[in-house]
């Protein structure tokens, strides 16, 4: 009975259960711990720690993007972090604008702009800010997708051009010409909406809104991946000559869930931003890029939760190996690649799975 | 051990220089050997314009032996002491100019003979005329560069005899020019004439400018007749200038042509029989650029007499290297990933982190310097603006046996048989009896040698570090998007049109806009052929 209703097709009474209780530790918990208690003291929870693991979240959002166009629609995306930069920017515009609202952004004055450009104007205000955040990288992600998959490119050879696309923003944006900061990008913010950027308070609201982005995104796939569309989608990842054969046109369908896809980059970005304090066009390299996919390989692709649980993983052995032992990240990361696309296809879902399918047994 | 300056107050010294001053100017009646004592006296001691009046003196005589004063005076290394003019040494000691004698340590209270611009551009144009007389051609070429871009009708006598000795073809032809910009305003009409003429055989901006006021209406002593003759060799100029330009702009796209072939040829041979991007490809490059690297450093340690022929064995050295690298990744990774080319990728990415990170490890982060031997340095003058280096031109004609060696190999060959076949219809192949791991093997190690070819040819001229190869996977995957998958006729045409096209888009746009063009008309092309120049035909669905 309960079982049938929409609300258990999204996720099962574990899921809801777990999904509570990330609920209650992101919302409640961590801002009681940060909050509530002095520095120094046993129970504090430092900002750092607030910040970081608001970072990851942010990457878990990305990881899910990713897995659904990589994990259900077999859409290999090597060039997301330009969506996630796109978003960032975008919002960084807003915040280098409410440094000194009636003035040019520090950047401009230090090259001796005497105006605003074109594409600046209105940024001071945060409606108009978030529009952008999910405009601009919508509309990017919308063109680009109409153009590669009418001519169906696809397969590798999709995901080198998405490289080629990123790689081209990137030096775009390293240029000082373009207007977005150049090599430094945007930093040095001080306040969003009034509020001082850096105040405990400030931080706490930005973890707790990641927190619920991350959830309403989670329910979103889920109920994107449980309804008829999500089965077209996975039909393409399959065997998408056989989708045409059957009558269905995978056009409307890989460009739905691709410009979707890179809204919610785009939206993570415009998260991030605010919280780590930067972007720049370094978020754009196409090494960044590549690493979202071994996020999603690792959690296991063509499940939602996996992708999460890959991006917290990585980032957690990330930001503790690039401080401990710097010179050998990359082997790490090297061989993480190697061994999960030899070794576990399915990720640590898939691994999770098989586990306790042989407890049932 | 100090010498008191004292000495040179010493009674027999002083009858021995005023001995030698003699002797010197009797000897300056005959054959003027070096600066006598007035002109060394004008240039130490007298104003601008003595300097200046003792300096074109010396330039019309033109004798080596008046350099060392010359180019202390150059240097600020020229001191008066009393009436003596003393040239201080590196090692601290002195040379008096006149008399040749050596003195520990220059006197303290020395006199610095500083000079202003004025001077010193008359100094310049008299230490040219004076290494215009050298027996090094190399001196005599700087010479006449310095006083073409200074030049100075006083000169011209010089000029003419420099002329009438000069064997050098090139020096003579120089000579001629810069006589002729030195009669330019010469007041017989016929040498004018064919001053203007002559400069209008020439290829240099700078000339342009001298003839352009000339061409003025109320230029001094002009007539139509010659105010024809100089719009005609400014004309000339400016035509030969544009050419160049053209010129250099295609042979700069060919080169990076070249390049990008070079470094596409082996990646579109893997993505043609196996259908999957090797992301470590660059990295190859990379390996191929260190083997290159290693190979010049052992030549250097322990044959230096060869260094000049290293890159030759650079190139199997390089070859292998990488090929190594390549069969080896295959084996150990893709060979277990076949039929899942997005996989492959991810696969070979990790790879390329590893191989970078290990060369980061071994040979450090920085770059490390790789030399171009003597015959690969320098290059062609054919216009002003249009110089060939030669390292670009071997690396065009290396482009090319290259892929004419692999279009041997895959055409005339058993293996290139069996590429051909694995890389029409696998299975089908494989009934046949090809052996298609080995065939694959074999292939992989071919397309990374290829690489590691490209990394040795791009060692001479960029730079070798961790990260030379991270760029090339776009560009290169662009080539093989381009020419079509399987065809390296395609490659070519592709890479080639590629670089031309990009670098005569960075002519007005700049290289990062060109970059973004060439990718939104390439996602353009592919729209119309998503199969690339030239598509291989067949009968053929998807899965």
């Amino acid at each position: 009975m309960l079982e049938k209703t929409w609300v258990f097709r999204l996720l099962g009474p574990k899921g809801w259960s777990g999904l509570a209780l990330f609920a209650c530790l992101a919302l409640v918990a961590v801002p009681f711990f940060n909050l509530a208690f002095p520095e120094g003291h046993a129970l504090y929870l430092s900002t750092h720690w607030v910040t970081l693991i608001g970072k990851i979240m942010c990457y878990a959002i990305v990881a899910l993007a990713m897995d659904l166009v990589w994990g259900y629609t077999g859409i290999l995306s090597l060039g997301h972090g330009v969506f996630f930069a796109l978003g960032g920017y975008a919002m960084g515009m807003y915040l280098m604008r409410a440094i000194d609202p009636a003035g040019l952004p520090p950047f401009m004055v230090f090259l001796d702009w005497q105006s605003l450009p074109w594409f600046w104007q209105g940024t001071q205000h945060f409606l108009y800010a978030i529009f952008l955040v999910v405009f601009v990288p919508g509309l990017l992600a919308f063109l680009f997708g109409f153009f590669a998959f009418r001519s169906r490119i696809k397969g590798v050879y999709f995901s080198i051009i998405t490289q080629a696309m990123t790689l081209a923003a990137m030096l775009l944006f390293f240029r000082n010409e373009t207007g977005f900061g150049g090599n430094n990008g945007f930093t040095g913010f001080q306040s969003i909406l009034g509020h001082s950027i850096t105040a405990p308070e400030t931080r706490v609201v930005l973890f707790a809104l990641t927190a619920l982005t991350l959830i309403f995104f989670l329910l979103l796939g889920r109920y994107i991946v449980t309804s008829r569309l999500g089965r077209v989608l996975m039909a393409i990842r399959d065997a998408e000559s056989r989708v045409m054969f059957s009558g269905y046109d995978p056009l409307p369908y890989k460009l739905f869930i691709w410009t979707l896809s890179a809204v919610i980059c785009a939206i993570a970005g415009a998260l991030f931003v605010p919280q780590v304090g930067i972007i720049n066009p370094g978020e754009m390299s196409p090494a960044n890029s590549i690493e979202i996919a071994i996020w999603v390989a690792v959690g296991g692709r063509g499940t939602l939760v996996g992708p999460l649980i890959g991006a917290g993983v990585i980032n957690g052995v990330k930001s503790w190996f690039t401080v401990s032992f710097p010179e050998y990240w990359l082997y790490v990361l090297g061989f993480i690649f190697i061994l999960v696309t030899l070794f576990l296809p399915r990720g640590i879902a898939g691994l999770a799975g098989r586990f306790a399918k042989e407890q049932k047994a | 051990m100090l010498r008191s300056s004292f000495s040179l107050f010493s009674l027999p010294t002083f009858v021995f220089r005023l001995a030698v001053v003699w002797l010197l100017f009797c000897f300056s009646l005959g054959a003027e050997a070096r600066p006598d004592a007035g002109q060394l006296t004008a240039l130490a001691a007298g104003d601008n314009d003595a300097k200046i009046a003792a300096l074109q003196q010396l330039a019309a005589q033109a004798e080596t032996d008046a350099l060392p004063v010359l180019e202390a005076l150059q240097d600020d290394a020229l001191y008066l002491f009393g009436q003596s003019v003393l040239i201080a040494r590196a090692d601290g000691g002195a040379v008096d100019a006149l008399t040749d004698e050596v003195l520990a340590e220059l006197p303290a209270d020395a006199e610095n003979i500083t000079i202003n611009n004025r001077v010193r551009g008359a100094l310049a144009v008299t230490l040219a005329a004076i290494r215009l007389a050298s027996n090094h051609a190399s001196t005599r070429l700087e010479a006449i560069e310095a006083l073409r871009a200074n030049p100075d009708a006083a000169l011209l006598p010089l000029l003419d005899r420099a002329w009438a000795k000069e064997e050098n073809a090139s020096i003579r032809k120089r000579i001629e020019i810069t006589r002729a910009m030195m009669r330019l305003q010469d007041t017989d009409r016929a040498v004018r004439l064919e001053a203007i003429q002559t400069l209008g055989q020439t290829s240099d901006p700078a000339n342009r400018q001298l003839l352009e006021p000339l061409l003025a209406k109320d230029a001094a002593g002009m007539d139509p007749e010659l105010r024809a003759a100089a719009q005609k060799a400014v004309t000339q100029i400016n035509n030969r200038l544009a050419r160049g330009e053209i010129l250099g702009g295609i042979f700069s796209g060919l080169s990076l042509g070249s390049i990008l072939l070079l470094a596409a040829l082996g990646l579109a041979v893997i993505y043609g029989l196996m259908g999957v991007i090797n992301m470590a490809h660059g990295e190859l490059i990379m390996i191929g650029a260190y083997a290159t690297y290693v190979t010049q450093t052992l030549v250097r340690g322990h044959a230096p007499g060869w260094f000049d022929w290293y890159p030759l064995l650079a190139l199997p050295v390089s070859f292998l290297a990488a090929a190594l690298v390549g069969i080896a990744m295959e084996r150990l990774v893709i060979r277990h990933l076949y039929g899942r080319p997005l996989e492959t990728l991810l696969a070979t990415w990790g790879i390329s982190l590893i191989l970078i990170q290990t060369v980061r490890t071994f040979f450090g982060a920085q770059n490390v310097a790789v030399e171009n031997p003597a015959w690969l340095s320098g290059g062609i003058e054919i216009y002003s603006n249009l110089i060939l280096p030669y390292n670009r031109i071997a690396i065009i004609v290396f482009a090319a046996a290259v892929v004419l060696a692999v279009a041997l190999l895959l055409a005339r060959s058993r293996m290139g048989l069996f590429v051909r076949a694995v890389t029409q219809n696998r299975p089908m192949a494989r009934c046949m009896g090809v052996p298609t791991g080995r065939v694959d093997a074999l292939t992989f190690g071919l397309g990374a040698g290829i690489a590691g070819l490209a990394g040795s040819a791009l060692s001479q001229i960029g730079n070798v570090g961790p990260e030379l190869g991270q760029g090339y996977i776009v560009d290169s995957f662009m080539v093989v998007v381009l020419g079509g998958v399987g065809q390296i006729a395609g490659a070519v045409y592709a890479a080639l049109g590629l670089g031309v096209l990009s670098k005569f888009i960075e002519g007005f746009a700049g290289a990062v806009l060109a970059k973004i063009a060439i990718l939104l008309m390439i996602i353009a092309f592919i729209q119309k052929r998503p199969q690339g120049i030239f598509a291989l035909k067949g009968r053929f669905a998807e899965q």
